[in-house]
């Protein structure tokens, strides 16, 4: 059996609100909140980065897996907000963690989904023998321009997941990937911001590889949405995963628990992970959980998994999502938010 | 570049890695190759636990450069459980909570950054729990 | 070791020179002592300064300013030791000549300050740069930390620190060198903004450019150029730790008292016996607690005395900081040690003014480097 031996996650504690930046820009807090479900989002502090999160998230995770950090044999973080655009982040992580030196390490990239990147290779890795645990880690702390309608959804934060094949917590029964060239989303070399495709974002994009991946998915496993007790999809707002888990035939109860984005935003390579995270932090033996990501560009990875009885011995060993999304917050006005977001030009 | 004076610091840095005096039991940090208190040379290797109080403090209003976009904040004198001591600046806390006595966790943050082209560099920071 | 006495003094301005280079400044200096003492030569000269290379890129400056004095191809050492530069060049002319080496020796401290550096990074390489500097902390956020410790377990004020403000600036009032010649008051002081809590803008020394020299012989000389020599009588220095986290106690310093003990004992006097002194008043909080250090009061009652007037000129039983202190008269780093030694000079042959102190015979000038990882310490006694 090979699958997640533990996860684990990390929320910073700062937050603004949808009001505070719509009164900015002069927009209409109420259609925002309305229309793409946002209420506040998290937002990363001076001091915390993809790799920081990383770290934090990747503790979590070993605190439930209990193992040898040493015993990682590769280490793959996931996110379109590396701090370093040449030297991988899990470089820093190894360090930090005691992981290595005997121990593969790569950056992922492809927009929101390279968090689920890292975990399709980490489990392939695990399942052809090479290594006995891989580490997969999805996180970022997005930027979005301002005054832009993804300035009300990119957010921070991520999660962390060790597979391996003993004391397995959530075994993977299946994982298949869709892609295409389909330019939704983008960041040019040296560009602060990125950009969109407006409405294409939406069609031609998300749902298409959502649906098909998802469509793929039950047929390769030959199950049906009735089987499944829990449904993640890809957060880019808190409407989009809801719509696209109604086509394949979801309904919003099994949705219920991984859809976060209303209270974290849109922690892209963190999005999916985290709502991973947030379902095992209240799954039950014998849960079947469903997941399919998206990454702008575009691809989808999706996930099937079985959750085992290990899984009640794990869960309170580390902090769990909804604490996170609900304890300790911090909110910033959108001066303090601009100020943590680097979006001020200083003199350097 | 500051990159060897950056790599040596990071057993320190990213994993609180002490040196425990084999003679006397006085924990340096970071380590030394001389026990200050009693002079003997051997030392054994131990990680501080992330836990600890602050013992004095500070909030720093007027700070150099590198950080000037963070003032206000506060810097601690902090005790690990096991007697230990660092100093480190306060994260993620109002700064009326911070006092003498206070119970902090360490954590792995972004410490400065070596202007816009150079490295990231990262440590330890405390948050009042 | 021969008994060597002072037996000529003079100093720059303190404060913003913009016209004046760090050349300039060591040598009006240095000039002004040589001709206050009546030499025509010099044997050697050390120099005082804790960082002409970070403040105007300059290294090398023994041998620079020994160039620009013009004295010939004597000896010049650059002494250094942060804050505590100006003292430890004193405690290193007094030893050539105590020793027999040298003997008319110039002992002169300068420092360059504005300009452009960035001074609070510079000052703060007299901390620990890989565990305190590069984990936020200031120099001034060194001493808040003893402040805070010091108002936790001994009930020091807020207002006793500005007392110790208050006091210097009325000294420095009537010092016409000093930077500040201002008369401030308590609330002025409170009021002022925070740069490092507790400690406000005006309980922190100033930015300061300036240079001071004093110039040394041996006593038995010393008629032949001057009949207004003083003489040393102990001359002390001792470490401390460089991080204020690695010690023991955060309200006292220990190479402070180290260095008072020695000094105590090389003299032959006990505190009581001291008759004013010039304490390193970086911040408030510093003279507080070295007036304890060396003895001047119990531990924690510093605060308390300063209030009561205990250390003013008028009503002092030890007036601290006749000339104003760090605080009014100004802290060009490398100048203070020898600045110090010529306020014990100017006190001990009656020149001192409205300064005076009265009946003033045994004069003590503490100086201190970074948090207090090095100290020294001079006692003079008239003649």
């Amino acid at each position: 059996m090979i699958g997640i031996i533990g996860y684990g996650s990390y929320l910073p504690r700062y937050r603004i609100k949808v009001e505070d930046i719509a009164k900015e820009w002069g927009s209409d807090p109420e259609s925002i909140k309305k229309g793409l479900k946002l209420f506040e989002k998290t937002v990363p502090g001076l001091d915390e980065d993809t790799i920081t999160i990383s770290v934090q998230a990747a503790k979590n995770a070993l605190k439930r897996a209990q193992i040898n950090p040493k015993e990682i044999g590769a280490v793959y973080i996931g996110s379109e907000s590396h701090p370093y655009a040449v030297k991988p982040s899990g470089t820093i992580l190894i360090d930090a963690l005691g992981i290595g030196p005997d121990v593969h390490v790569a950056s992922y990239e492809f927009a929101c989904k390279a968090g689920t990147e890292a975990m399709f290779v980490a489990n392939s890795l695990v399942k052809s023998g090479e290594v006995k645990y891989a580490l997969a880690i999805g996180a970022d702390t997005s930027q979005g321009a301002p005054g832009d309608a993804l300035e009300y959804s990119a957010s921070a934060g991520g999660s962390a997941f060790i597979i391996g094949q003993e004391n397995v917590i959530a075994e993977i029964l299946f994982s298949n990937s869709y892609t295409s060239d389909t330019p939704d989303f983008w960041r040019r070399e040296r560009e602060f911001y990125p950009r969109h495709a407006g409405r294409f974002t939406g069609e031609p994009a998300y749902f298409r590889h959502v649906v098909s991946a998802g469509k793929l998915l039950l047929e390769k496993s030959d199950m049906k949405p009735e089987d499944f007790d829990f449904a993640v999809f890809h957060m880019p707002n808190g409407k989009f995963p809801q719509v696209a888990g109604k086509k394949l035939g979801f309904t919003e109860k099994q949705m219920e628990t991984g859809w976060i984005a209303p209270w974290m935003g849109n922690t892209y390579s963190g999005s999916s992970p985290t709502g991973l995270s947030a379902v095992l932090d209240e799954a039950k033996p014998g849960n079947k959980i469903f997941m399919v990501s998206f990454g702008s560009g575009a691809g989808s990875d999706g996930f099937i998994f079985n959750v085992t009885d290990k899984i009640l011995e794990v869960q309170d060993k580390a902090p769990k999502v909804r604490e996170m999304l609900d304890n300790n917050k911090i909110y910033l006005d959108y001066g303090g938010y601009a100020k943590f977001r680097e979006k001020i030009i200083l003199n350097e | 570049m500051i990159s060897p004076r950056y790599v040596r610091e990071v057993p320190q840095r990213y994993r609180l890695e002490a040196s425990k005096c084999k003679t006397c039991g006085k924990i340096n940090f970071p380590p030394r190759l001389i026990c200050p208190s009693c002079k003997s040379r051997e030392f054994e290797t131990i990680t501080l636990s992330d836990k600890g109080k602050i013992l004095t403090y500070t909030v720093i209003r007027v700070a150099s450069a590198i950080f000037s976009r963070e003032t206000p904040y506060a810097v601690a004198i902090i005790e690990t459980t096991e007697g230990a001591k660092l100093m480190a600046m306060i994260a993620d806390t109002n700064l009326d909570d911070v006092a003498i006595g206070k119970k902090v966790k360490l954590v792995f943050r972004k410490i400065q950054d070596e202007g816009v082209s150079g490295l990231h560099c990262y440590g330890y920071k405390a948050i009042v729990i | 070791m021969k008994d060597v006495a002072v037996i000529g003094i003079g100093m720059t301005k303190f404060g913003e020179l913009w016209n004046k280079s760090i050349k300039d400044i060591f040598v009006e200096a240095s000039l002004k002592a040589i001709d206050n003492a009546g030499v025509d030569h010099i044997d050697s000269m050390y120099v005082g300064a804790m960082s002409s290379g970070l403040f105007v890129g300059q290294e090398h400056i023994a041998a620079v300013m020994a160039d620009y004095l013009g004295m010939g191809p004597v000896p010049s050492t650059h002494v250094e030791s942060a804050c505590a530069s100006g003292g430890m060049a004193f405690r290193q002319a007094y030893l050539d000549v105590a020793s027999g080496n040298s003997e008319i020796v110039l002992a002169a401290g300068v420092e360059k300050m504005n300009d452009g550096a960035d001074a609070t990074a510079v000052l703060a390489t007299a901390a620990d740069q890989e565990y305190e500097v590069y984990n936020g902390i200031t120099f001034p956020g060194l001493y808040a930390m003893m402040a805070n410790a010091h108002m936790h377990d001994f009930k020091t004020t807020p207002e006793q620190l500005a007392a110790v403000a208050v006091k210097n600036h009325h000294n420095g009032f009537n010092n016409p060198n000093a930077q500040f010649r201002s008369e401030i008051t308590i609330d002025t002081v409170l009021n002022s903004t925070l740069v490092a809590d507790p400690l406000h803008l005006l309980d922190c020394s100033p930015v300061t450019d300036g240079g001071a020299a004093v110039i040394l012989c041996p006593l038995d000389m010393a008629k032949n150029f001057t009949d207004k020599a003083v003489k040393i009588i102990a001359s002390t220095q001792a470490s401390g730790t460089i991080s204020l986290y690695e010690r023991e106690s955060f309200t006292s310093i220990k190479a402070v008292v180290k260095a008072a003990e020695k000094a105590y004992k090389q003299a032959n006097l006990k505190p009581s016996d001291i008759d004013f002194a010039e304490v390193h008043d970086c911040f408030t909080i510093s003279e507080i607690i070295v007036s304890e250090d060396l003895g001047f009061f119990n531990k924690g009652k510093g605060g308390f005395a300063v209030q009561e007037g205990k250390t003013s000129i008028e009503t002092g039983e030890i007036p601290i900081n006749t000339s104003g202190g760090l605080k009014s008269k100004g802290h060009p780093v490398g100048a203070t040690g020898i600045a110090q030694v010529i306020e014990l000079y100017e006190q001990l042959t009656e020149q001192a003014g409205k300064r005076q102190v009265k009946n003033a015979h045994i004069g003590m000038a503490q100086n201190m480097g970074g948090s207090g990882a090095s100290c020294t310490i001079n006692i003079l006694e008239a003649l």
